[in-house]
């Protein structure tokens, strides 16, 4: 039994070797001073200088922020809302609600991109159109031409963002107690009240998780940012792949290896809080229960 | 406002977002499939697919080995992990969502400089002298092995950008099971083989079935990868969907009667694989 | 407060975000949208642009011809500036796509040698300026081929090659006029059965297993890094990947080659025309055809602007080859829409080939 369990730690162990060698490899190399990918040829931090000094990838990384914070500020409010409307139906309309909200997660990624791609380039037209057709009439053009670019990019990313929000929401609401909002307006709370108040804060788990969620899916796409960022704006993703069709460069490496050692902290700092939580809430029930026993 | 009015209408923005932004594009779609560049109706479109069959065959073909490959891989390792203890699964959990968090298509490149010629994997291999081995024994006859723009390099890809995707689901409804199941038929005098037959394998199906659905769709969609690691070689529907619309060969009303289909076969894909256990859709989110 | 400085953070991210947005506006001047190959440009121009006229330049790169015609296509981006081959300059020119220039705005145009104006593909020369020209041929490493390589049909000759050894162009048109060269075919044919005959001999390269990979400017480190023997690109290209790996060696085709210019245009989708025209001028200035030149090393279409280039490259039989050798090359023209149509049918039927390993 024991030298099966051990086993099976290796066999594990193998796993996380597959999945971590090529990104030490990527980051050992982001530091090798040759071009040549296969050779070491002393350390070096050129790389990252380089990379400082690139603007398209410098715009590229603050279109990825910019995005995916507002996708997923948008989507939060959006999905919460959303999941206490649909949360409140009665079952058929919610089953197809869900049902409808369950397409952007399960289609390709490359079919929601390509169809809103479709939309977008038949709504700037249509928009392109109505401009020129106003400025005809009556002389007046507006300054203005529609384009897909950051606001279509946006737009996209919240329709994807969203249903993640709900599917973390909803599971909350089936916990939440119905009678308490209900008790919260006897008491003299207004609805609005009840609902900050009282619903909102035991949502917030859900909440808290949807964004993270959202704001991760929007950091992490590629497939429809690509087709619906337009001309103007690419974000990161975007940025790596038209590099890595081109001269290959350690620069990505370096690119890497930052956002690699950012996620690391960022996931510690995480975990440590959500351990140092628990332990706070272990210590405040052990005092409670001290308390009770008095 | 009473909050019987406000509930009713907290998901009306949400609705109608969704007619806009999910619906509509979806009908575009069809509306470009069943018409020509002049705006006519026309099923040409479908007519023509038949020449396509063989990109259809190879990404379900690919996407279906990877998928296999994931569940092969991933089924063992979650089976293994739910049994630790918590605090081991946490960290463990936390070091598959890791990688995840880096862009796929920087885990992609990765694999690019790996499998080269004179990548480090066949530098490996010459070291250890395995080149010189098989060239001697006649299954080589250049001074690596070629891995870099093959099949096996796109499936390679898929497999190690979308196993935390099977790991995940799996571990999930594993970890789940309760525990009194096994004793109780430990009490009733099964084997452990019996107990993982009939108890545990059934029971995690869920988890199976999502984990095949999030690995298989990306997969068999997906263009970057066969772009990178497949050297415009091994086309995927993926790779001739983005021709048709940001590619080499115009025209979108094909591309989206490709879209059509493949939209449709993986929906009856997934519809008669969830006939066979009842897919929740919490285990869709891990 | 935790709270308070989480949302302020917030807050000044979307501050950020807004005022990069708007910031590639505030420019005094505006902007301009340059759509131009990758690796195609010495990117300073680009600083000294913005700096001398006060005009941001938004850059972006294609890979191919007909990558960037689809993007221009499909509606889903819009550029001032785009910089295509010649028959893509006649195939925008047909579907209404291009806009005519006004040279009134562009005096560095007379910089432009005689010869490479008026070009069949836009006759009374109205609607392009050159940027560079030059041929495609054959790179390749003799010391990974057992004997010389001097024409189009030794990429097909399986004794010759390796399997996994041959790096094709990316682009429809490219490659299919390598197989219509081999084959002995005008590369501007729009006989059916010559160009399926093309395709299936490309067909059969790639059933063989010759080709490593059909790639575009990722030739650049393989090449470099030896990591194919033989590849397939432009003069210009061929110097650069040079200074990387001296072994590598240049072929003219016996066969010919084709001879390609490209030119900047004005699509009709531009929205700032007037700096489209202030870009063209600033490019075809002769200082700035020497700068680029030292990055891309494509031959220049100015005879004052070669005249301020080293001897080495002045006299180079790549960049500048002998008359005798450009009398057998012959630039593309654009294609009937049926012959387009099967060229579109025939590149996914290539595409979908199995490629024997």
């Amino acid at each position: 039994m024991r030298k099966a369990l051990g086993i099976s730690r290796i066999y594990n162990i193998l796993v996380y070797i597959f999945l971590y060698a090529p990104i030490l490899v990527l980051i050992i190399f982001s530091f090798n001073d040759s071009k040549n990918r296969a050779v070491w040829s002393g350390f070096t931090l050129h790389w990252y200088v380089d990379l400082l000094h690139n603007d398209a990838i410098i715009n590229a990384f603050i279109v990825t922020l910019g995005v995916s914070v507002l996708a997923a500020l948008v989507a939060t409010v959006f999905g919460t809302l959303a999941a206490i409307g649909f949360f409140s139906m009665r079952r058929k309309p919610r089953a197809f609600f869900m049902g409808v909200n369950n397409i952007p997660m399960t289609n390709a990624d490359i079919i929601t991109g390509v169809s809103l791609m479709l939309l977008f380039v038949f709504f700037t037209q249509i928009l392109n159109d109505l401009v020129y057709f106003v400025g005809m009439q009556t002389g007046f053009w507006l300054p203005v031409d529609f384009h897909l670019g950051f606001i279509t990019l946006l737009l996209a990313h919240i329709t994807f963002d969203t249903p993640y929000v709900i599917l973390s929401v909803l599971p909350c609401l089936r916990q939440l107690d119905k009678n308490l909002s209900e008790a919260a307006q006897d008491l003299g709370a207004t609805p609005m009240q009840a609902f900050t108040k009282v619903v909102l804060p035991q949502l917030r788990p859900g909440i808290i998780n949807g964004a993270i969620i959202a704001f991760t899916m929007s950091v992490d796409d590629f497939v429809i940012s690509y087709f619906t960022a337009g001309a103007d704006v690419s974000n990161l993703a975007m940025e790596v792949y038209s590099m890595a069709r081109r001269h290959i460069s350690p620069e990505i490496n370096a690119i890497s290896t930052i956002l690699f050692t950012i996620v690391m902290i960022l996931l510690i700092v995480i975990n440590v809080r959500s351990i140092r939580q628990e332990q706070a809430e272990a210590k405040r029930l052990h005092a409670l229960q001290r308390d009770a026993s008095r | 406002m009473n909050s019987k009015a406000f509930v009713r209408i907290a998901a009306a923005p949400y609705v109608v977002w969704m007619a806009i932004f999910v619906i509509i594009p979806l009908l575009f779609i069809v509306g470009y499939a069943f018409t020509n560049a002049s705006g006519s109706f026309t099923l040409e479109n479908f007519s023509n697919l038949g020449v396509y069959a063989p990109v259809f065959k190879n990404s379900f073909l690919q996407a279906g080995i990877a998928t296999g490959v994931c569940l092969l891989i991933g089924y063992p390792f979650a089976y293994i992990l739910s049994n630790e203890r918590p605090a081991v699964q946490k960290v463990a959990i936390l070091l598959i969502m890791l990688p995840m968090w880096m862009n796929f298509l920087l885990r992609t490149y990765a694999w690019m400089t790996i499998l080269e010629n004179n990548g480090f994997l066949n530098q490996f291999f010459r070291a250890i002298g395995l080149v010189d081995y098989l060239n001697s024994i006649g299954m080589l006859s250049t001074d690596y092995i070629p891995m870099i723009n093959t099949s096996f390099a796109v499936v390679l890809g898929m497999v190690y950008n979308y196993l935390p995707f099977m790991i995940l689901p799996i571990f999930t409804v594993l970890s789940g099971i309760d525990r009194r199941y096994i004793e109780a038929a430990q009490d009733l005098g099964a084997n452990r083989r019996q107990i993982f037959r009939r108890l545990i394998l059934p029971l995690s199906l869920p988890g199976v079935l999502s984990g095949i659905m999030m690995v298989f769709i990306p997969s068999v969609s997906t263009f970057a990868i066969s772009r990178l690691l497949g050297g415009g070689l091994h086309w995927l529907l993926g790779d001739v969907i983005d021709m048709q619309f940001l590619g080499g060969t115009y025209n979108p009303h094909l591309g989206s009667a490709i879209s059509l289909i493949m939209m449709i076969v993986v929906v009856v894909c997934m519809g008669i694989m969830n006939r066979f256990g009842d897919g929740e859709d919490e285990a869709v989110l891990l | 407060m935790k709270k308070r400085i989480s949302a302020f953070l917030c807050a000044a991210l979307m501050l950020c975000t807004l005022l990069a947005g708007c910031g590639s506006n505030s420019a005094p001047n505006g902007i301009v949208r340059v759509y131009n190959w990758g690796e195609y440009i010495d990117m300073d121009l680009l600083d000294e642009f913005t700096e001398e006229t006060g005009i941001k330049v938004l850059y972006s790169t294609y890979d191919s011809n007909e990558n960037m015609y689809t993007k221009l296509k499909s509606g889903s981006v819009n550029y001032d500036v785009i910089i295509p081959s010649d028959y893509m300059i006649s195939r925008l020119i047909d579907e209404d796509m291009l806009m005519k220039l006004d040279f009134s705005q562009i005096p560095n145009y007379a910089n432009i040698d005689e010869q490479y104006k008026n070009m069949i593909y836009d006759p009374n020369n109205e609607y392009s300026v050159p940027y560079t020209w030059g041929t495609t041929g054959i790179i390749y490493n003799p010391t990974m081929v057992d004997r010389p390589i001097t024409k189009w049909a030794d990429l097909f000759d399986t004794d010759l090659l390796d399997s996994h050894s041959v790096l094709m162009f990316d682009n429809s048109r490219d490659c299919i006029a390598i197989a219509l060269m081999a084959l002995g075919y005008d590369i501007n044919t729009t006989n059916p059965d010559e160009i399926i005959e093309a395709v299936d001999l490309l067909v059969e390269q790639k059933e063989n297993g010759l080709v490593q990979a059909y790639v575009m400017d990722q030739i650049f480190d393989k090449m470099a890094n030896n990591e194919a023997a033989v590849g397939v690109y432009y003069a210009g290209d061929y110097l650069i990947m040079l200074e990387d790996n001296p072994d590598l060696v240049w072929v003219q085709p016996e066969e010919g080659a084709n001879l390609f210019l490209d030119a900047m245009c004005v699509p009709t989708t531009c929205q700032n025309y007037d700096n489209a025209m202030a870009f063209i001028n600033f490019m075809c200035s002769n200082e700035a055809y020497v700068k680029n030149f030292d990055v891309i090393g494509y031959a220049l279409p100015s005879s004052g602007a070669t005249a301020m280039l080293d001897e080495e490259y002045r006299d180079s039989d790549v960049l500048y080859p002998s008359q005798e050798y450009l009398n057998t090359c012959t630039p593309f023209i654009n294609l009937d829409q049926p012959s387009l149509e099967l060229y579109d049918s025939e590149w996914l039927r290539l595409g979908m080939a199995s490629s024997g390993n």
